[in-house]
């Protein structure tokens, strides 16, 4: 059986010394979990339903920020042109690209690790179809087949999810099938093989949890680079509908009214994507200096 | 060495076949040509003339062999919304993301690599750390929220550089370009810059780590011991080693250049390909997105190509590879 007391008290060691003596580290890590808890609470704290158009005023449109609403409450970040108060919408917008992030880059893992560790435990005919396929995809730049993908079956919510897993599991595929590659060669496999368990299980039981920490520091990153690709496809009219926008398709419709001098309906949105693309992107730095030991014997001299 | 080269050419025609039908097919379920090019006036008898006149009444395998046919000899279709050659349409616009993306990549080789070298050296130095910090920013920021800040500063507020289009152009060798003229070069900047800020963080962070592997080589230690001066280390044993990484990614990263451009180039309305695909996306101008997605697989693939004998050229490991 597993310890899984011991195995969480490891757990809450390693993310001691990851973070310890890295403030900015820190500070990432409490940025993000604060903007999550915004995006999993928005519809109890944000000022209004900013996708309910009975309660938005077009009366309301184009004020700029700390302006009073038409019904007494006070806009601290101001409203759009259809008079919806870019405080809300930058709290759903951050619900929406959250969550598609997170769905992609979870399925996207799922798929990955599951690939790599079917090719690792296959070889033949199998292993070299997925590693073509992995081949295939990693030679092409991610946004334009997000695009290609977006061309061909449409925008939506689902859709840009689908282009966005297309960009996430082959990496991990790769990744995954060489660590279990080099966990293969190991005697506790030729036994397990010996005493005919089956491939599944060997996959599961063995090969998963031994050759999945490499993988996994890819997360944070993988998530950075959906919440990114999301905002970029959305900003360019290929994303997520009109009518629920995203933080980059917030972005796009306030870069209309920039040129007249209407400046917080984008710029808010902006500030709110790039933070909390910054905040993952310095703990994954860390995550991933942690885990090379070349760097850390660099930093030592 | 020949065989290798004959196997990747075989691995490469399959994979510019396979892809070329992915996005033949693919492409096929979007939108109905007929009702795009037809208006209120059209009767069903004009409709199926249209359809016959485009050669959509024949089977999907025969509107592929015809269409594949067509493009060996350079014929890629007629777009529905210009009504003309989709090959000409691409090649016109083709030089103007060439001299964006050449430019970009410019300034990115020519400040990444040197901040890059300066930080890996200097590693725990203030001046590093703020270097390190800024480019984690700047690749932490999405491209299109860059060129809106770079629109919003230099554009608006300060009104030094213009925010669109492609200014004057001038001919050379029977090509217009921008760059040769001061107007042209001064509608370059912004979108360059866009471009290159990427590029900059990424060659800063190649450059930091490969020169932090480096530094502590043997060899390295052997130069200085020997009283090699600094600067000549640095020239003869730290840039020429390091160049091999970046070398090989910048090339792969050409490719790259060329389709991110679709971001930077749709903000800015600089009239280059990325441009054309996705206006063309939005119209559903079925013929271009076709065309511009074959050929830009068609030249991945190529670059590909090109990077594997080149490294099998330079690695023997590969070349004696099963």
């Amino acid at each position: 059986m597993i310890d899984y007391k011991k195995k969480l008290a490891t757990l809450s060691l390693q993310t001691k010394s990851i973070f310890s003596g890295h403030p900015i580290a820190i500070a990432g890590l409490i940025g993000f979990v604060i903007f999550v808890l915004i995006a999993l609470l928005a519809p109890w704290i944000a000022p209004q339903n900013p996708y309910d158009l009975k309660v938005l005023d077009i009366m309301d449109g184009l004020l700029p920020p700390l302006s009073k609403l038409g019904n007494g409450t006070t806009s601290w970040l101001g409203t759009d042109a259809v008079g919806r108060d870019i405080l809300s919408a930058v709290m759903y917008g951050l619900r929406l690209s959250l969550f598609v992030a997170f769905v992609a880059t979870t399925v996207g893992f799922l798929i990955g690790v599951f690939l790599g560790l079917l090719a690792a435990v296959k070889g033949g005919w199998v292993e070299s179809v997925i590693m073509r396929a992995v081949d295939l995809k990693v030679s092409f730049p991610g946004i334009l087949l997000a695009l290609m993908m977006l061309a061909i079956f449409g925008t939506g919510v689902d859709k840009i999810i689908y282009a966005l897993i297309i960009g996430v599991w082959a990496s991990k595929a790769r990744l995954t099938r060489s660590s279990a590659l080099s966990e293969m060669q190991k005697e506790y496999i030729d036994a397990a093989r010996i005493s005919a368990i089956p491939n599944w299980r060997i996959m599961l039981k063995f090969l998963l949890p031994n050759s999945i920490a490499p993988v996994l520091v890819m997360v944070p990153m993988s998530l950075s680079g959906c919440i990114g690709a999301e905002a970029t496809l959305s900003f360019l009219g290929v994303g997520v509908p009109i009518t629920e926008p995203s933080l980059g398709l917030l972005i796009a419709n306030g870069n209309d009214y920039l040129l007249s001098g209407k400046w917080w309906i984008s710029l808010f949105p902006g500030l709110v994507l790039v933070s909390l693309v910054l905040c993952i992107n310095v703990v994954a730095d860390r995550i991933r200096e942690h885990n090379n030991p070349f760097l850390k014997s660099m930093n030592m001299q | 060495m020949i065989k290798y080269i004959l196997k990747r050419l075989w691995h490469s025609g399959i994979l510019a076949i396979v892809m070329s039908l992915i996005v033949f097919f693919g492409l096929y379920v979007v939108g109905d040509p007929v009702e795009m090019l037809s208006d209120d006036e059209f009767t069903e008898q004009d409709k199926i003339e249209l359809a016959i006149e485009l050669g959509l009444d024949k089977p999907l395998f025969e509107q592929y062999f015809t269409y594949a046919g067509g493009m060996l000899q350079g014929d890629f279709g007629t777009s529905f919304v210009h009504n003309r050659p989709v090959l000409d349409l691409i090649m016109e616009r083709l030089p103007a993301t060439i001299e964006i993306s050449l430019l970009a990549m410019i300034i990115g080789l020519a400040i990444g690599i040197p901040l890059g070298i300066f930080s890996g050296i200097k590693n725990n130095s203030r001046a590093s750390k703020i270097i390190s910090f800024f480019t984690t920013v700047g690749y932490s920021t999405p491209n299109f929220w860059q060129a809106i800040i770079l629109i919003m500063v230099f554009a608006v507020f300060l009104q030094w550089l213009p925010a669109s289009g492609r200014g004057l152009t001038n001919s050379m060798f029977g090509i217009e370009w921008a760059w040769l003229s001061l107007n042209g070069l001064q509608h370059m900047a912004l979108p360059a810059i866009n471009l290159a800020i990427y590029k900059i963080c990424m060659q800063q962070r190649l450059a930091k780590s490969g020169t932090q592997e480096i530094l502590y080589q043997e060899y390295m230690t052997f130069a200085r011991a020997k009283g090699i001066s600094r600067n000549r280390i640095i020239r003869r044993h730290l840039l020429r080693n390091i160049l091999i990484p970046i070398v090989t990614i910048t090339g792969l990263e050409v490719g790259g250049l060329i389709a991110f451009s679709t971001v930077t180039e749709t903000i800015f309305s600089w009239p280059g390909i990325g441009k054309l695909l996705l206006d063309s996306i939005h119209m559903i101008d079925r013929p271009v997105v076709v065309a511009y997605l074959i050929l830009i697989t068609m030249m991945f693939v190529f670059i590909n190509f090109v990077v594997d004998v080149m490294y099998a050229f330079l690695d023997p490991r590969i070349r004696h590879q099963k």
